[in-house]
């Protein structure tokens, strides 16, 4: 088991307060996946000639002497912002060049998520402890998937926490299991996707990655989904404009969508979405099975 | 009348009360989704829930009238034993699922596995049903309103099922039966009684071909 939310916010008055809904969706979830949480929060989007990265250490780390290398390697602007584990990165230097020197030179941190306006973080240990540790309330954004874990098919780190990246400004969470990420893995290894644990989500994540860089769309890398994953699953994806749901033919996961003129929300149950303001006007369903659902800021 | 505020008191405390209680007319405020709430009442208590509702409400009912004024989660009316469970709004999957007896209506629409191992119970949808409703069903009937999914009554026993709208492909060894007068009378008796506005003429009856589960001489050797 575990719990998804997501929250698109249509009125950007409410913008501030993104991280304050994100909170409290993600703690009511907490009994559907105590051991980890993770979030994905879209905002402040960089301009074209910069980049925006998510870094994380397992270790302490002395991330102002990785800014002050960085911008002297890199010879760009790089700033800087520690949030817990994690630091955010923004660089005026095209992306593929700071994951690379990233890669080279610093082996021990791992890139959660890369784009120009997606953060990623995501931590083992009670929902309750990740909003405080993130200081969640303080957070503001566009957009946001969350996600609680239970584990059910591998280990309780960090690593194996959702979101999983998936391109640029682009993630996935998941609630099920699927049963073929064996073999899709080694498939996906073979055609030059990093994918660097056991778990089966993180297969899912490079699945879509694989397609994205073959060139479908979204929704065409979703339907085509629906063919090549086989096993439990509600998916939540975020893109930089919005975000995607997707449910397995069977349907087993749960799901609930809601929506009003301020925002729209996605949930694995009402008791989540029943936290927004203005749910009691909300236009509520379950969405279909092997339906791909979006919404985004055209 | 009790009024239970799901904000300030228990899950625990509300249902507890409904088990002590023998008779009683009861409000239940501010669900918001939580879950288990009215479950296991074995009394002739009338519960009204102002708002949606999450997993199991209402499971193991006996004798009890629950009226849910909002959607429900999960398995609402799981195991219902008798008595009244009223949605006003849409319910999720397994609604009803191995209910035994009693009524069950959902007065929007339910999604997959409704009426799943359903063994008794009545089930009236005002609505549509979602994928494998009815699979395995063993007694009782199941009235949809609306359409129903795909894989309707698969592998199913014997009990009724009634469609007014489109269905998808029916599942193994279910067929469209005959509706004979006498299943016209019990399907207009379940509409009137569970004051769903429909027209018992328009609809078409399903049910077991009993050919998946039934022992045939014929083929003993194949046992």
């Amino acid at each position: 088991m575990c719990g998804i939310v997501g929250i698109f916010l249509k009125n950007e008055g409410l913008q501030p307060e993104l991280g304050r809904l994100l909170a409290a969706m993600l703690i009511e979830m907490s009994d559907r996946g105590p051991d980890s949480a993770g979030i994905a929060l879209y905002r402040d989007p960089v301009a074209d000639s910069s980049c925006k990265l998510t870094l994380h250490s397992a270790e302490q780390y002395d991330w102002d002497a990785l800014r002050t290398e960085m911008a002297a390697s890199l010879q760009a602007d790089v700033k800087l912002d520690v949030h817990a584990s994690h630091a955010v990165v923004i660089a005026a230097a095209q992306v593929a060049s700071v994951q690379d020197w990233l890669r080279a030179q610093h082996p021990e941190l791992r890139i959660m998520s890369a784009g120009s306006a997606i953060e990623i973080y995501k931590e083992k240990g009670p929902p309750r402890e990740f909003v405080k540790q993130f200081k969640l309330h303080e957070l503001n954004g566009s957009h946001a998937l969350g996600h609680t874990r239970m584990a059910t098919e591998s280990a309780v780190t960090t690593e194996h926490s959702h979101p999983f990246s998936t391109g640029m400004d682009l993630c996935l969470v998941h609630n099920g299991s699927l049963s073929n990420h064996n073999r899709l893995r080694q498939k996906l290894r073979g055609a030059g996707v990093d994918i660097q644990t056991d778990n089966d989500s993180e297969v899912a994540a490079g699945y879509l990655m694989w397609r994205l860089r073959e060139g479908d769309s979204l929704e065409e890398a979703l339907q085509r989904a629906l063919t090549d994953l086989d096993g439990f699953y509600t998916f939540a994806i975020g893109t930089k404009d919005g975000f995607a749901v997707l449910r397995d033919p069977i349907a087993c996961k749960p799901a609930v969508m809601a929506e009003t003129d301020e925002w729209v929300a996605m949930a694995s149950e009402f008791r989540a979405i029943a936290q927004l303001p203005g749910v009691e006007n909300a236009t509520i369903w379950e969405p279909l099975p092997a339906t791909v659902y979006t919404w985004g800021r055209s | 009348m009790t009024v239970f505020d799901l904000n300030s008191d228990s899950v625990r405390a509300l249902n507890q009360h409904l088990h002590d209680a023998s008779s009683d007319y009861l409000t239940v405020k501010n669900p918001a989704g939580r879950h288990c709430i009215a479950c296991g009442v074995d009394s002739a208590v009338e519960v009204s829930i102002d708002g949606h509702v999450g997993y199991y409400c209402a499971g193991m009912n006996k004798k009890a009238q629950v009226t849910i004024a909002g959607n429900a989660g999960p398995g609402v009316a799981e195991n219902i034993m008798s008595g009244t469970v009223r949605i006003r709004g849409n319910a999720s999957q397994y609604a009803g699922a191995s209910g035994r007896g009693g009524t069950l209506i959902i007065e929007g629409d339910a999604s997959a596995r409704c009426g799943i191992s359903m063994k008794g119970v009545d089930i009236v949808v005002a609505g549509s049903v979602g994928h494998m409703s009815a699979f395995m069903a063993q007694k009782g009937s199941l009235v949809v309103c609306g359409d129903a999914g795909d894989f309707l009554g698969d592998s199913i026993y014997e009990a009724c099922i009634y469609v007014r709208g489109k269905i998808g492909e029916l599942g193994a060894d279910c067929i469209e039966k005959e509706m004979t007068a006498a299943h016209l009378d019990s399907l207009a008796q379940l509409l009137t009684s569970t004051g769903v506005d429909a027209n018992a003429k328009e609809f078409r009856r399903y049910g077991s071909a009993r050919k998946l589960y039934n022992f045939n001489v014929d083929h003993a050797d194949d046992y």
